[in-house]
């Protein structure tokens, strides 16, 4: 017996919720949007929040992208896309430039983003303020009323232990000089790739509950002290594949004895540019 | 103890009437009185009298039944029970302090010392490490902490230093009052001793107004120009602090008094 599934999985009465959410969350900018986030037949921590969000949003003529750690093919992104393929039937591409739909989890590819693409993004912790104040009352009071500035005190403890600002992942960032939010966990190195994306990004936390957004061509701006600027990481070397020097570079042991190499964590990006530099 | 620095200008700080009902159960009920600039208060009694209750509706962290709380400002005296909660929050930021009776209430414990004094200043806008810095380390100097220890977490510290780490981190944004909450009790005689000296010396120094509630006359007499005396939510009998702890008149205050131990 075959069990058959509403289109993308979800009903159409929590994808018009979610879409609901969604709405909200594009017209207030970074606001954290609550919604009834459903089961989904994957654990919590794996992209519950983003599969509903892409659930939502996809239509028969989409393709589909999925990455995990900027890469195409590892076992949560192949997941995903399986589980569109199963229930939605749907296109599925790595490439980033064909793709009308991008569902990632630590990163945005290197490849720019365009106008009409939609990115959701999977978000385990959707509340930047919870390291200073983890009551939840108090953190809406503060993102209500714009008090932000403790949040610096997070970036005040970097400097201060580390001499310059380590935070490396989660940058908090104020979204159209309002909300503040946190990113997901992308490298720092893609928070100057949300500042005036042509794109719509979307964000959603599965566990939380939470859905927010942000819609193109909205100013992002990453925090920082006036004599510790924001600054972006850069490695030593290029990647050993295609050897680009302009990407997010993951360091990888090759053998017992500590040899290590670059790499880019975009495959997709590694794999045309070393097919471009190689004809 | 010294004068009253000067009584001619505007209250600071005006209670009105002030009453909080918790159900059926009263906290405190129709308390007034003044506070001037430079001014300290202290409010006495046993425990269950009503005295942190008093300072909570004052502090904004609960709101009375009824009664008001003005607050000079520069645009003029404001009501922190009437106007807008954004509004009482940032007059509450700004200008005055609160300073519990146990340090990790008060104090962030996973951010070290120099984060916990910088988190006022950068909550009020400070945008500048070095500044930041150098702030934290003049006022961990203040409050006589050795300014080495600046990146060590409050936890590390004793009870006298996180006290007086509390005061420091209250202080640096310069508010007006500093509401304190039994700051001195569950530390030892000698550790008390300091951290009195040290609100002394900044309070002269500061002209800093501040309600110091506290069921210990000792430290009452030490540092407060007026006393209030509270039982049962109400206030039994106020005046020179001196005046309330040598010739008290009325019986509770009599008992409150005769009932302290003298070595």
């Amino acid at each position: 017996m075959t069990v058959s599934y509403n289109f993308a999985y979800l009903d159409e009465q929590s994808k018009k919720m979610i879409r609901r959410a969604i709405l909200k969350a594009l017209a207030i900018p970074g606001f954290q949007v609550p919604f009834g986030g459903r089961e989904m037949p994957l654990p919590y921590g794996w992209g519950t929040g983003g599969i509903q969000l892409t659930a939502s949003v996809i239509g028969p003529d989409d393709q589909l992208k999925v990455i995990d750690q900027g890469s195409d093919d590892t076992v949560n992104a192949i997941s995903i896309k399986h589980f569109f393929q199963k229930t939605a039937g749907i296109a599925i591409t790595e490439d980033t430039e064909t793709a009308t739909l991008i569902q990632t989890r630590h990163r945005i590819p290197e490849t720019p983003l365009k106008k009409g693409q939609i990115l959701v993004f999977q978000v385990p912790i959707p509340e930047p303020l919870q390291f200073i104040e983890p009551k939840r009352p108090q953190t809406l009071k503060m993102h209500g009323y714009e008090e932000y500035g403790s949040m610096h005190v997070k970036l005040y403890e970097d400097i201060a232990r580390f001499g310059r600002i380590a935070t490396a992942f989660d940058y908090p960032v104020r979204v159209h000089h309002r909300y503040l939010m946190s990113p997901s966990p992308i490298p720092k190195y893609d928070n100057p790739k949300l500042h005036r994306s042509p794109a719509v990004l979307l964000f959603g936390a599965g566990r939380e509950k939470r859905i927010y957004a942000i819609p193109p061509y909205t100013d992002v701006v990453s925090l920082d002290f006036e004599d510790y600027p924001f600054e972006l990481e850069h490695w030593e070397g290029a990647c050993a594949v295609c050897g680009s020097t302009q990407s997010f570079l993951d360091e990888i042991i090759t053998d017992d004895n500590g040899t290590r190499v670059l790499i880019c964590s975009d495959t997709e990006f590694c794999r045309k540019n070393a097919g471009s530099s190689q004809p | 103890m010294t004068p009253v620095a000067d009584l001619n200008p505007p209250p600071l700080l005006k209670v009105a009437h002030l009453c909080k009902f918790f159900g059926r159960h009263m906290g405190c009920h129709d308390i007034s009185f003044e506070v001037c600039p430079g001014e300290v208060i202290g409010v006495v009694g046993e425990s269950g009298s009503g005295k942190s209750t008093l300072l909570n509706c004052i502090a904004g962290r609960i709101r009375p039944s009824n009664g008001s709380v003005w607050f000079r400002t520069p645009d003029g005296m404001e009501d922190l029970c009437r106007c807008d909660e954004a509004r009482m929050r940032r007059i509450i930021r700004t200008r005055t302090g609160y300073v519990t009776q146990h340090a990790s209430q008060g104090l962030k414990m996973h951010i070290s010392a120099g984060g916990n004094i910088g988190e006022k200043l950068m909550a009020a806008g400070t945008r500048h490490y070095g500044k930041i810095r150098e702030a934290a380390l003049m006022w961990l100097d203040k409050v006589e902490i050795d300014p080495g220890r600046i990146d060590d977490l409050p936890s590390t510290f004793s009870g006298g230093m996180q006290q007086r780490l509390q005061i420091a981190a209250n202080l640096v944004t310069a508010p007006e009052i500093l509401l304190m909450d039994e700051p001195t009790s569950g530390l030892d005689v000698s550790v008390q001793a300091r951290l009195i000296d040290v609100l002394r010396k900044l309070v002269f120094s500061l002209n800093l107004s501040m309600i110091l509630v506290t069921h210990d006359l000792a430290v009452a007499r030490l540092l407060c120009h007026r006393l209030y005396v509270m039982k049962q939510g109400e206030i039994v009998e106020s005046g020179l602090s001196d005046q309330i702890l040598d010739d008290p008149r009325k019986p509770y205050t009599q008992l409150l008094v005769s009932s302290v131990l003298k070595p």
